[in-house]
């Protein structure tokens, strides 16, 4: 098959940046998108110019790494997947594909289509962790989780940080990702003596970067991983409490 | 208390203030859409009630204490409700600095585009609104003790009884992502509950509307004069 491309191109951070139309030929339907992509960087070579940059890593949908937009959709038109495993049989020849970085001040570009994402490792440094002794391995069925809250712990686990909720949103929020971080941890017995703690640092992080949350649900849509805008408001009620309860392990 | 201050710091404490400041406003709304259907009654009942919003909490009360009490906390209300949205609305403006060539909204509603600007126009209404009922000088002919004339007076202007049906759209609109951020940004969501939630804010802001626009649309047919 035979597509039009339009790929913003930006040689580094300081760059101004622009789309570059390219004709892609002899794609197969069977490519994902990705493949499509090194097929052209290939002929791209070929002919002596640049490579589009593009970030990806295990291409099986559980890394994170992959993402950006096609035609101003987070990892293109499929609900639940990322673009790694988005196969080209979902375009019909002739397509015209617009493709961008994802846009948000947390993200700089870095190159063409890649971001810096750091920012998303600042937050999960300010609170997406708990403290546990180190040693010998404690019994694993010591410490007994609910099934329902093993569940929904899972759901919220699965995210896997692409970014994907950030770039969809309007307002260019975190929110999502640090709820899905704040939840996996606040629904399992461990995350409990640094859960009020948690959310606080967690979210005034996502603030130094991102915007704020008004409930518009972009995020939820866009997610490859379906994490649900439940999670928001858990994260919302953690809050409050945090602000609101009689200090424990606040303060 | 500090602790409860800091608030003001997050985004999502902001919310909180703007979801609890909502909440009172969204009470008004009801309380005043409801009282007013009183109009329907003629117009003593309807002075009776307008007077009797001023006698409220008597013989504790000195007249107009309970109603100045209300306007205090309302007041309050819509200035933290627009503060806090107006401050984060310019600050997630500044992180996305620029824009998608393509975008498509993926939002559950479009009612949630339409809160900021939407806000906005709400305001310049009940600003024109007040002038209009409360303190008189947009009134075609506007007399004090009389609030049932003066409803009369207004709605017959075929363009302000148009304006007024107008601005209840994104009324609706508002109370409808709201009601429903409200539930969210409070963490009011319980699994069981949850599928209610859509409905209600629709409800309410069905109900808010039509009572609304009954107003004007029965002056204009001649129903109350
Ligand atoms: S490359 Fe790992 S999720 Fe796409």
């Amino acid at each position: 098959m035979n597509l039009t491309l339009h790929v913003w191109r930006q040689n580094g951070p300081a760059d101004e940046g622009r789309f570059v139309t390219y004709r892609v030929e002899g794609a197969s339907a069977h490519m994902s998108f990705l493949e499509m992509l090194d097929h052209l960087n290939e002929q791209l070579i070929k002919k002596g110019e640049d490579p589009i940059a593009f970030d990806s890593d295990c291409r099986e949908g559980i890394c994170g790494m992959c993402g950006f937009m096609i035609n101003g959709e987070p990892h293109g038109p499929l609900p639940a997947t990322t673009v790694c495993q988005l196969h080209m049989r979902h375009y019909q020849d002739g397509d015209e594909l617009w493709l961008e970085p994802w846009r948000a001040a947390g993200f700089p570009v870095i190159k063409d289509l890649v971001v810096d994402r750091s920012a998303f490792d600042r937050i999960i440094a300010a609170g997406g962790y708990i403290s546990v002794r180190t040693g010998s391995a404690p019994e694993a069925n010591s410490t007994r989780v609910p099934k329902i809250n093993a569940d929904a712990a899972m759901d919220a686990a699965e995210c896997i940080a692409c970014g994907a909720c950030v770039a969809a949103c309007p307002n260019a929020s975190a929110m999502l990702f640090t709820a899905a971080k704040v939840a996996h941890l606040a629904l399992l017995p461990q995350g409990q003596p640094e859960r009020y703690l948690r959310v606080v640092e967690m979210v005034n992080q996502q603030d130094a970067d991102f915007g704020h949350c008004t409930n518009h649900g972009a995020c939820q849509n866009a997610c490859p991983k379906a994490i649900s805008t439940d999670y928001i408001a858990m994260l919302n009620g953690d809050l409050r409490r945090a602000k609101f309860r009689r200090p424990t392990d606040l303060d | 208390m500090r602790r409860v201050l800091s608030l003001w710091d997050s985004s999502v404490g902001k919310k909180i203030v703007m979801a609890v400041t909502g909440l009172i406003l969204i009470l008004f709304v009801l309380g005043h859409a409801f009282g007013n259907l009183k109009v329907y009654q003629g117009r003593e009942a309807f002075n009776h009630y307008a007077e009797g919003l001023r006698a409220f909490g008597a013989p504790l009360l000195a007249p107009s204490q309970a109603l100045w009490l209300v306007r205090i906390v309302l007041i309050v209300s819509v200035v933290l409700h627009i503060w806090a949205g107006v401050q984060l609305n310019l600050r997630s403006r500044a992180m996305r600095p620029r824009a998608y060539r393509k975008y498509q909204h993926l939002e559950f509603a479009f009612a949630s585009r339409t809160m900021f600007w939407g806000g906005l126009l709400i305001f310049a209404f009940v600003t024109y609104h007040l002038l209009d009922f409360t303190f008189g000088p947009a009134n075609p002919s506007f007399v004090r003790s009389d609030p049932y004339h003066n409803f009369v007076a207004s709605f017959q202007v075929p363009w302000i009884a148009g304006a007024y049906i107008l601005a209840m759209i994104p009324l609706g609109f508002h109370l409808y992502h709201g009601f429903w951020s409200m539930l969210q940004t409070l963490g009011a969501n319980n699994p069981r509950y949850n599928v209610y939630r859509r409905p209600t804010a629709l409800v309410l802001a069905w109900a808010i509307f039509l009572v609304n626009i009954s107003f004007p649309l029965a002056v204009q047919l001649g129903f109350v004069r």
